[in-house]
């Protein structure tokens, strides 16, 4: 028996090779290597992910099945390349500072998000429930060890444990689905999947709708829909601030890239019959996620819920399932990108050494000490409010009028109201930066090169793809 | 011997990841967690060989390779932080772990 591999195959997967390359060289170097030659370590990740970056524009354009259908290389595999790949790059660009800021070694960091982000790239290029399986663990057991990185730390290592356990926990609910699946279509392929639902869509078996259940229950945990939100709060507030911002941003784009490809792309006619559920989801996460960040006074705590929030207004998007489903999701994905890894970028400049200032009355007199930090905070955080001409309006705009157009009249009503209730928390960022006093006088925030950058990014893409949102939503269809 | 029929699988299946379901909502012990954790990849593991074998398709078995593969490092990774929270605090009981809450 020979096996058929062509270039065409390994091109698909490219940035994806030369991503896993770098993470193992660097992972021998990081132990090879002199003390001096380690900080050198996250800016070769950062050339590795450029590099991928640029392997990544060799796909534009492609539309084929790679690897005995295991893989599709389409346009919006290129999308969610593009997404994990900027993600990884600026999260990477937080860690430069953070060493020194922490007084710990920094060093497997670099490969462990190397290879999470290789796990989320499979998941956005799968054809197959065994690719979803795989680039799911690939991406969260690196993901729970980086939770755990400050590992003299009480919070981080409880994250760790909490992350793991609730993590391996659904990934069980995840892989009984695959398996119900699998029984009654014989494959865990999406085409497989497609051409049994093109027959039996009408009547499916039990064991189908129970499969495809669970599959949500999986998906749901990883990108926090209430109810199995419980983690979020908790492994958000105890992870190292990069890790946080890269967990908040790549995991939920990476969930939101399976039920995609799952859900709205292969199985549309299953999604249907689970549509009054997925309304329930949407309309709970939404409202519990942006109530419960109403009272928090931590500034992580309160970015967690208000991520809970956001994967709400996501799943708006999925129930609504029509043209602009698409599109809609995938500008949100690159908006809460933005909007979510400068707010991060900022919180953890404010938090100071050791992360001792994570408390949102930190904030207080950012705007008399800093004031361009604390402008490029009040940015982000009406943006993340969904105030025009910022990218958090024009994503909220689209997804809900992709609810509208599907005749979700209350779906887009809730989520207008649960923009006005988060308006209420937002803001109290910059009420606290603008309309107080510093806690502490003398103190004044250092702002290194590297975080600086992340912050310059998110503001600027914050305001070029609010004001002219048709060039990214162009790229989307 | 007469073939055993493939309900019988799913059920002790069903039940074995049920089990499994129970045990990490009831037991407090990190460790006893985690093995129950396990209990519900295995029964995963028998759905999947059952299907394999009831269908004459292979794939089944190959994803049980995989699942194998992953629980195994799953179990290296989530051993290592057990242990480094046992090492820090002296305790694996999570009801003792909760310095977060709301």
């Amino acid at each position: 028996m020979n096996v058929n591999l062509t270039g065409a195959d390994f091109l698909g997967i490219l940035p994806i090779i030369i991503l896993s390359g770098f993470g193992v060289v660097l992972m021998v170097l990081s132990v090879f290597s002199q003390r001096f030659h380690r900080m050198t370590i996250p800016y070769l990740g950062v050339v590795g992910i450029i590099l991928a970056l640029i392997s990544n524009f060799f796909l534009i354009g492609k539309d084929y099945l790679a690897f005995q259908n295991m893989v599709r290389v389409d346009w919006l595999t290129v999308a969610f390349n593009f997404i994990f790949l900027v993600t990884a790059g600026l999260s990477l660009l937080l860690t430069t500072s953070y060493s020194e800021q922490e007084h710990i070694e920094f060093i497997e960091f670099t490969p462990l998000l190397l290879f999470s982000t290789v796990g989320m790239m499979l998941m956005g290029s799968a054809q197959n429930l065994m690719m979803i399986f795989l680039g799911l663990e690939t991406m969260s057991i690196a993901l729970y060890v980086m939770a755990g990185f400050r590992r003299n730390h009480r919070e981080s290592l409880e994250a760790a444990l909490k992350y793991f356990l609730l993590g391996a926990f659904a990934t069980g609910f995840l892989l009984y689905g695959i398996a119900l699946i699998y029984g009654v279509v014989g494959s865990t392929s999406f085409t497989a999947i497609a051409q049994y639902l093109n027959k039996n869509a009408l009547s499916p078996d039990l064991l189908f709708l129970v499969g495809t259940g669970l599959l949500i229950v999986g998906f749901g945990f990883k990108v926090a829909l209430v109810p199995f939100h419980m983690w979020t709060p908790d492994v958000y507030q105890g992870s190292p601030m990069p890790v946080t911002a890269y967990m908040a941003v790549g995991a939920k784009a990476a969930g939101f890239a399976a039920i995609v490809r799952f859900f709205t792309l292969s199985a549309a006619q299953i999604a249907y019959q689970w549509v009054d559920v997925l309304w329930i989801l949407a309309v709970l996460t939404m409202t519990v996620g942006n109530v419960l960040a109403l009272v928090q006074k931590d500034i992580k705590r309160m970015l967690a819920y208000s991520s809970i929030a956001h994967a709400g207004y996501l799943l708006v998007g999925i129930v609504a399932d029509n043209d602009l489903t698409v599109p809609a999701v995938m500008f949100y994905l690159v908006a809460y990108l933005l909007m979510n890894l400068g707010a991060f970028a900022i919180a953890l400049i404010v938090s100071g050494n050791q992360e001792r200032r994570t408390r949102i009355e930190y904030f207080k007199g950012l705007a008399e000490t800093q004031p361009m930090l604390a402008l490029a905070m009040a940015i982000c955080m009406v943006s993340l409010a969904g105030f025009p001409p910022t990218i958090g309006f024009m994503g909220k705009f689209y997804l809900f009028s992709a609810a509208l157009y599907s005749g979700y009249v209350w779906l887009a009503i809730i989520g207008v109201i649960n923009s006005l209730i988060s308006v209420y928390y937002y803001i109290g960022v910059v009420v606290a930066m603008y309309m107080h006093k510093p806690v502490d006088e003398r103190r004044i925030e250092q702002v290194v090169p590297g975080v600086g950058l992340v912050v310059l990014v998110a503001v600027v893409g914050i305001f070029i793809f609010g004001i002219f949102p048709g060039s990214l939503a162009g790229l989307f269809g | 011997m007469p073939a055993v029929p493939i309900s019988h699988f799913l059920i002790l299946s069903a039940v074995l990841f049920s089990l499994g379901v129970l045990g990490v909502i009831i037991r407090r012990n990190a460790i006893v967690i985690f093995m129950c954790i396990e209990l519900m990849l295995n029964a995963v593991n028998l759905t999947f060989l059952a299907f394999s074998n009831y269908l004459n398709n292979v794939e089944g078995q190959i994803f049980v390779f995989m699942v194998m593969v992953v629980a195994a490092a799953e179990v290296a990774v989530g051993l290592a932080i057990i242990v480094a929270i046992f090492r820090l605090r002296e305790t694996v009981h999570v009801d003792e772990i909760k310095l977060l809450k709301w």
